[in-house]
């Protein structure tokens, strides 16, 4: 009989385990869970950008119906809670540490951004909880506002922080000033840039949510929450803010509805409910309504950045300044210091061969939401900042814009590839990655199609970008060197179950990248095991050792490799039964497809016969070896991986409405080995849907007082399924070189690589108006603008958009 | 306080609400469907979208007290008794149209109701129009698009099983 068994290991589109519970309705999300006796909290927020608390008066809301509790700032104070930390610690020039001012889980003294929390009410209900908030007296005496970097720096401007004069968080450089001056010297062209990378609202379709208990026999606290980390979280919670030891706290992340980096960071609510049910005994929920999560998640990007690069007769990068004002917000949040820093300027040389490369950046407190990263966190900004200078370049020199990259790319017999700005690049062919996507998108047949739209009325452009970033996060002791206040190893532990079949207890989380699929695949690929004898346990410190969780494209880079790791050991082990039990040397087994073989014999052992061994022995080396097959493994990545590509788009515009239209996206990315195409290609085109967001549409307004005017779906443009083309996307692989897999991460190339190529795109098809840049996002009365007002490159004031 | 009575996925119930509660609080938090989310507080995520007397509605935008005497079908009552999937619940997996999943249960809703309103099909085009009132984070609607159209031949009666996806 002929059974074929559907390959199911690496490089199979599997399709995924986790579908059938959430297309039945039975996700098991935070706000879907339940704990008998459980209250509700709401968070009475700052309607003010920058206040003094002179009063809180909670007597007529502590007397409303069902209210059980309502907590103050003096409140939290009193009972020793700690301020939300801070994970990483920039030093600046001169060997100056970064401010880093107290960030109270409830404010204390003042606040400094519109949704920052100033109470929590704890109820029956919901409903109750937020009337009762409503009933919350407040005297705030109003402060001056900065809402924009430059607001906040200019002279005079009201400090948020008595710790950071001058709303100043740290100012710090990278790379050699000496010869990047001397590189500009000799220069036979320098080309400036200015450009601002636009705030956004990560947005993750869940809103955040987090639901405490605490059980007062054992003295033990349980937070449910929406994490990507959630050891993370047990980590800064208990030992920074709670002060409650890890062995009495246990953080469960249970299905997440996506982060894209909006859900690392601990928040204060995790703390209130973990706290607030410990004082009440009762288990206690919050969840955010939208605008809730707007003005309190994490913001992404806003960067402010001058840039020049220096150029050679002939186009080759001698030098390139950059110069970044980045906001942080009103706070630190958690991973925010690195964000502009050692996560975009090291990025800096691109794929480029530029020698000499500085970097500034000075990063500034404003009384907004705080930003931390999002979806490519640095990269990006990056990114798009080198990809719109080459362009500029390219125009400014007379040159090809594929002529200019082409003469600059690293080559692949470069590799290693040391760049002036800290990383070394261990692969990557961008050569490679630029010809499939010109050929897949029909490059040099594009002028035709110009042509052919503007028969219709329509400006038709086309735009490129070739890109690398950095993830696989981190190499430990260089981001240790760099600021990082902690490792970012990751664990495995595989446990190999009597009969056979396998729970892999991974730190990483997944919430959308379908790890349960693609992790299982590599235990099919590695041990032989049937995929469906495979089982992915995450999110749950009570049930995982350790892990970092998930974020900069690192889970299997590095969760992958640990998982590698503790395989390896499962079959040393195996070998050493197998060599028992079939009276064999151990150095004569072989393993492979499932099977312990002696080698050059007919003799096996199948995978489970080796585990029932393990757990249930008649017959057994008891003297040399303990009975059991279960293993752990850790695992550093020796550096970062280093994924590119190269991504196209084409864009028609509209000149009656300012309508950008993106009618064709090709990409084609190198993220080393591909162990799900299926899955890789969805995280792909998700990325890229939120870089055509970040460069068309999406916007974060502030007023001039700190109100945050998109705070609404209504308000802030999310990509929408009409927004957006079809996608071509392939991939091109070239290995990494320092583990095991090959693999290089999926994650967040979709959302570096694209906002650069779209905005090409828009200026090239307005290159008849004039049009040198547009300032993202493109939105229709922008420009509209530029068309009938011949306003090239003016950034519009906000009243406009 | 007031009382509806409902059918909900086929089954009838009486609860008591608040005149101000929403039906996606009924259904969540009284009936513990919690297969429907909630994604925003402006009625524009669709998240929440169930079927409502066979049409799709935004479950956060009907008072419960509407709902006297309604027929709501929510995504936990799509699957056959045997566990056999809608055609719609069908095509999202094989097209690798979610994620996260955050989205999915009002997405499928919205769909099926897509497809029911267009016997005779549905282009790229007007598929991408019908999903204006269900907002994606994760996926980039590019295979929600595509399992849309497949799941719409066969509930069209155009095929009789879904057509794979391409490897």
């Amino acid at each position: 009989m002929n059974v074929t068994i559907p390959f199911e290991g690496i490089g199979a589109s599997v399709r995924r385990k986790e579908d059938l519970r959430f297309l039945t309705g039975r996700g098991q999300y935070t706000d879907d869970l339940n704990r008998p006796g459980q209250l509700h909290a709401w968070v009475l927020r700052s309607p003010h950008a920058h206040a003094r608390i002179e009063r809180i008066d909670t007597a007529a809301a502590a007397a409303m119906p069902g209210v059980q509790a309502i907590y103050t700032g003096q409140d939290l104070a009193a009972a020793g809670l700690g301020g939300v930390p801070c994970g990483w610690q920039v030093t600046g020039k001169g060997g100056k540490v970064m401010a880093e001012p107290a960030h109270p889980v409830l404010a204390l003294g003042k606040v400094r951004h519109v949704g920052d929390p100033v109470a929590l009410v704890v109820a029956e209900t919901r409903s109750q909880a937020r009337d009762a908030a409503e009933a919350i007296l407040v005297d705030y005496a109003p402060l001056a506002a900065a809402t924009t970097i430059e607001a906040a720096i200019a002279p005079g401007a009201a400090a948020l922080h008595d710790e950071a004069p001058g709303n100043i968080c740290f100012d710090w450089e990278i790379g050699d000033a000496a010869a990047t001056d001397a590189a500009f010297a000799r220069a036979h062209k320098v080309v400036r840039f200015d450009t601002t990378n636009n705030r956004l609202v990560p947005n993750a379709m869940e809103p955040r949510a987090a639901l405490g208990e605490y059980d007062p026999n054992s003295g033990e606290h349980t937070l449910w929450t929406t994490s990507q980390n959630p050891h993370v979280i047990r980590l800064l919670m208990g030992a920074f803010v709670l002060k409650v030891p890890e062995h009495k706290l246990r953080v469960v992340a249970p299905d997440v509805g996506g982060g894209f980096g909006s859900k690392i960071y601990h928040y204060a609510e995790e703390a209130l409910v973990t706290w607030s049910a410990a004082q009440l005994k009762r288990p206690v929920k919050w969840t955010a309504e939208r605008t809730e999560s707007f003005i309190s998640d994490a913001h992404g990007r806003d960067h402010v950045t001058h840039a020049e690069l220096a150029l050679d007769e002939e186009g080759r990068f001698l030098g390139l300044r950059v110069s970044t004002l980045a906001n942080m917000g009103a706070y630190l949040s958690t991973f925010a210091p690195a964000v502009p820093t050692y996560l975009s300027a090291t990025l800096l040389a691109g794929v480029y061969t530029t020698p000499a490369i500085h970097g500034q950046v000075k990063a500034v407190f404003t009384s907004t939401v705080p930003v931390d990263a999002y979806r490519g966190a640095g990269r990006p900004e990056t990114t798009y900042l080198l990809e719109r200078l080459v362009d500029v370049a390219a125009r400014e020199m007379g040159m090809d814009r594929t002529e200019i990259r082409r003469k600059n790319f690293i080559r692949p017999d470069q590799f290693p590839y040391q760049t002036p700005v800290a990383l070394q690049y261990d692969s990557g062919d961008y050569e490679a990655t630029l010809r499939v996507a010109l050929e897949a998108a029909d490059f040099a047949g594009f002028e035709a199609r110009r042509t052919e739209a503007r028969a219709r009325g329509k400006l038709r452009g086309i735009g490129i970008s070739t890109y690398l970033e950095a993830c696989g996060i981190a190499p430990s002791k260089l981001v240790g060197q760099l600021g990082a206040r902690a490792g970012l190893y990751e664990v495995a532990n595989i446990r190999v179950h009597p009969t056979g079949s396998v729970s892999v207890f991974t730190g990483t989380h997944s919430h959308g990248q379908g790890h349960e699929t693609t992790f299982a695949q590599l235990v099919t690929e590695k041990l032989g095991v049937p995929f469906d004898q495979v089982e992915i346990v995450h999110g749950d410190t009570g049930k995982i050792p350790f892990g970092m969780g998930t974020y900069g494209s690192r889970s299997l880079a590095v969760g992958g490799t640990a998982m590698v790791k503790a395989m390896d050991k499962i079959i040393a082990k195996g070998k050493k039964i197998a060599a028992h039990l079939m009276e064999a040397a151990v150095e004569d087994i072989e393993f492979s497809d499932g099977q312990f073989r002696v080698a050059g014999t007919d003799r096996s052992k199948a995978f489970a016969e080796i585990s029932m061994a393990a757990y249930v022995p008649h017959d057994y080396p008891i003297e040399e070896l303990e009975p059991g097959l279960e293993e752990t493994a850790f695992y550093d990545p020796k550096n970062f991986t280093f994924p590119g590509g190269c991504h196209i788009c084409e864009v028609e515009i509209d000149p009656d409405t300012g309508e950008v239209a993106v009618v064709n996206f090709t990409a084609c990315d190198d993220v080393g080995r591909v162990i799900n195409p299926m899955i890789v290609e969805g995280q792909i085109q998700g990325g890229l849907a939120q870089g055509i967001g970040q460069a068309l549409i999406e916007h974060t307004v502030y007023d001039g007082d700190g109100q945050l005017l998109s705070a609404s779906f209504n308000d802030y443009a999310m990509p929408r399924a009409k927004d957006l083309p079809s996608f071509q996307v392939s991939t091109s692989t070239t290995l990494c070189t320092h583990n095991p897999l090959g693999v290089k991460g999926c994650g967040e190339v979709g959302a570096i690589g694209s906002p650069p190529a779209v905005i090409n795109a828009v200026v090239d098809a307005l290159r008849d108006h004039g049009v040198t840049h547009v300032e993202m996002p493109a939105t229709p009365a922008k420009i509209w603008s530029i068309i009938h007002q011949g306003r090239g490159g003016a950034d519009l004031p906000a009243a406009a958009e | 306080m007031p009382q509806v009575t409902l059918t909900v996925n086929g089954k009838s119930h009486t609860v008591d609400v608040e005149g101000r509660t929403l039906l996606v609080e009924l259904l969540r938090e009284k009936l513990r469907l919690t297969g429907t989310h909630v994604g925003c507080d402006t009625s524009q995520c669709g998240a929440c979208v169930v079927h409502m007397g066979g049409d799709s509605v935004k479950a956060c935008t009907i008072l419960a007290v509407q709902c006297e005497g309604a027929e709501i079908a929510t995504i936990e009552g799509l699957a056959a008794a045997d566990g056999t999937l809608h055609p719609m619940q069908e095509a999202f997996r094989e097209y690798h149209a979610l994620q996260c999943g955050f989205c999915t249960p009002g997405m499928v809703m919205s769909a099926i109701d897509l497809v029911k309103k267009h016997p005779s099909g549905l282009s790229e085009q007007e598929i991408r129009d019908g999903l204006e009132g269900n907002i994606c984070r994760c996926t980039g609607y590019h295979n929600i698009v595509k399992a849309i159209a497949a799941a719409a031949e066969v509930m069209n009666g155009k095929r009789s099983e879904l057509a794979r996806a391409a490897e």
